[in-house]
């Protein structure tokens, strides 16, 4: 198990390392002068130089490199080219609004799943049963703006019952916060919760199969009883896999969804960023999501092992 | 192998149940006839559109749906049927692409991550893993800043970041293959690896290939549709299903048929793709099968 550990955490920074060279390599590949789009068209040579200068821009790409990871690593982000601002102390307000809303639309996906995955599982027989598993395809296939879209016409625009869009924060207002939080985290949730609700379901159907269950049942418990009582475990081990890789998915798609309901996130600021051609901005931005992506997987990995006690003489 | 590797591949599990396979054949129906919907769009619209989709028509503005505008008009007074006819060729383009560039590069580095020594095998899928956490979307976004948004390095973008669960699909299957015996006969029997790949371990794993095509396309339809959406994709005037709906978002109160129509064969076309991927899986994947 700790030699498990140790082996993934040691694939984590090298995966880490490695996203960063591309990352950066990536971005210095550009066509164009950062510079030049700082300063305008009508920039004169002299104060080109001047301001590649001050960018550090006139350095070797290794020197460039070390620099920017070294600041990463003691949470120097670096100033903005184009609003010459820190980038730093925005970057972690807006990614703490995503990590709200990621978080609220992972609830409202489980809180879906779970109960409609074990219900379309136990009732695989029946017409409820493929009811949710017909609503579930067609979740799958909407995409989450335009549930955005929908939710923001029907219940903010005709009912007027929650905001249509912008952002609160907590300390400011908790209830207004929380209202604003609904329509994003639902457009998030709703489709993930579909994706889900299959994945539920074909685990839950196939522990079912199982002799535990068969003897379970043959002592007289019902279905649910069985299942609630020896199979939920092993049925978790696969979903809670699936969603963690949904977590990606979720930060990603919180990117679309901060800009139909206006949140400043770190979606928001990455389009903002590719939009102005901050490239330092797009550059930071992007590691912050690499980053959360791998971290993430890694600890759906020690999950996993957690989880399932065959894994862990595995090695 | 670590956990992530084990998830099924793909958002359509349970495919292969007993109640699943019993409605194989309806997902195969429907799958197939909503896809066959969406090329046949594509395809008449080389040849005829009812009107020029990219024509500006001010007088005709906004008009609801008549004899004349079968969908009724946007904002410009451009035809919306038409929009949707030619956004149906984005769609596939960008499909097509997308999940070819996918597959191609995909399934011959998981078929060489499984035949090939096991330390490479694990670079190969390492680096698969390296491309995971580069997501579609980011992929295009971080695309679109250094090259410019549009159609191509959207595909491309999302190409090689659906390319890993290609690559890691096709190691599963290839290591399945070459368990077998008849393979064992042909390494015993003097035959090289690049004809064992050939002969016997890719045709064994078209079927997986052919299915995780079909869920692809689905990803790679929703894909260009959000970057459309976020002016990321196709460039204004070709018309795509993602951008018609983020022009329209402004006129929701107003018309909201507009957000609709784009917004329904989005929808449509994935759910196409999805339900043919589930109906082929439990035809082709012989994992299913003996799964019985």
């Amino acid at each position: 198990m700790l030699f498990q550990l140790t082996r993934r955490l040691l694939i984590l920074l090298a995966s880490l390392a490695v996203a960063s060279v591309l990352v950066f390599g990536f971005m210095a590949v550009l066509p164009g002068d950062p510079a030049q789009v700082a300063l305008g068209v009508n920039a004169t040579p002299e104060l080109l130089a001047r301001t590649r200068h001050e960018f550090g821009l006139d350095r070797p790409l290794v020197v460039r490199y070390l620099d920017w990871i070294g600041g990463l690593l003691t949470g120097d982000f670096g100033r903005s080219y184009v609003t010459g601002e820190r980038i730093g102390p925005s970057l972690v307000d807006r990614y703490g609004v995503t990590l709200w809303l990621v978080g609220a639309g992972m609830l409202v996906a489980v809180l879906i799943a779970v109960p409609a995955g074990v219900l379309a599982a136990v009732r695989h027989r029946r017409i409820s049963g493929a009811v949710i598993s017909g609503l579930s395809q067609l979740g799958v296939a909407v995409p989450g703006f335009l549930a955005g879209i929908v939710l923001v016409q029907v219940f903010a625009v005709s009912l007027g019952l929650v905001p249509s869009g912008g952002w609160t924060p907590p300390v400011v207002d908790p209830v207004e916060f929380l209202l604003g939080l609904i329509l994003p985290a639902l457009s998030l949730g709703l489709v993930q919760g579909a994706v889900l609700t299959r994945y539920v379901r074909s685990a839950v159907l196939d522990v079912l199969r199982e002799d535990y269950i068969r003897t379970a049942r043959a002592k007289g418990l019902t279905p649910f009883r069985a299942l609630l009582r020896h199979g939920l475990r092993n049925a978790a081990v696969p979903v809670v896999t699936v969603l963690g890789l949904q977590l990606t998915t979720l930060l990603v798609g919180a990117v679309v969804v901060e800009r139909v309901f206006v949140i400043p996130g770190l979606g928001s600021l990455l389009l903002d960023a590719v939009g102005n051609r901050d490239l330092l901005v797009v550059q930071d931005v992007v590691m912050v999501l690499v980053l959360t992506v791998l971290l993430v997987n890694f600890l759906v990995d020690v999950l996993y092992a957690v989880l399932n006690p065959r894994l862990r003489q595995v090695g | 192998m670590s956990g992530v590797e084990d998830i099924p591949s793909g958002p359509v599990p349970g495919a292969g149940t007993r109640a699943g396979r019993r409605g194989a054949n309806a997902s195969l129906l429907v799958g197939g006839a909503l896809v066959a919907a969406v090329v046949l769009l594509a395809l008449v619209s080389f040849l005829w559109t009812p009107h020029d989709p990219t024509l500006v028509d001010a007088p005709n503005r906004l008009r609801g749906p008549s004899a004349a505008h079968w969908l009724g008009t946007d904002r410009f007074g451009r035809d919306v049927a038409s929009q949707v006819m030619v956004g149906a060729r984005t769609t596939l383009f960008v499909g097509v692409v997308a999940v070819g560039v996918a597959a191609l590069v995909g399934t011959p580095l998981g078929v060489l991550a499984a035949m090939s020594s096991r330390r490479l095998g694990e670079l190969v899928m390492r680096g698969n893993d390296l491309v995971l956490a580069f997501p579609a979307l980011l992929l295009a976004i971080m695309f679109g800043a250094v090259f410019g948004a549009d159609t191509l390095t959207a595909m491309l973008a999302i190409g090689i970041a659906t390319a890993p669960s290609f690559a890691r699909l096709a190691r599963g299957g290839a290591v399945e293959v070459l368990g077998t015996e008849y393979v064992l006969a042909a390494r015993v029997a003097g035959r090289r690896r690049l004809a064992i790949a050939v002969r016997h371990v890719l045709p064994n794993i078209a079927g997986l290939v052919i299915v995780q095509t079909s869920v692809s396309f689905g990803i790679a339809v929703l894909a260009e549709a959000a970057l459309s959406f976020l002016g990321l994709g196709t460039r204004p005037p070709t018309p795509s299903w993602g951008r018609m709906l983020q022009e329209s978002q402004e006129l929701l109160t107003v018309s909201p048929r507009l957000a609709l129509v784009p917004g329904l064969a989005i929808a449509l076309a994935v759910l196409g793709f999805n339900l043919l991927g589930d109906g082929l899986r439990d035809r082709l994947d012989p994992r299913l099968e003996a799964r019985g």
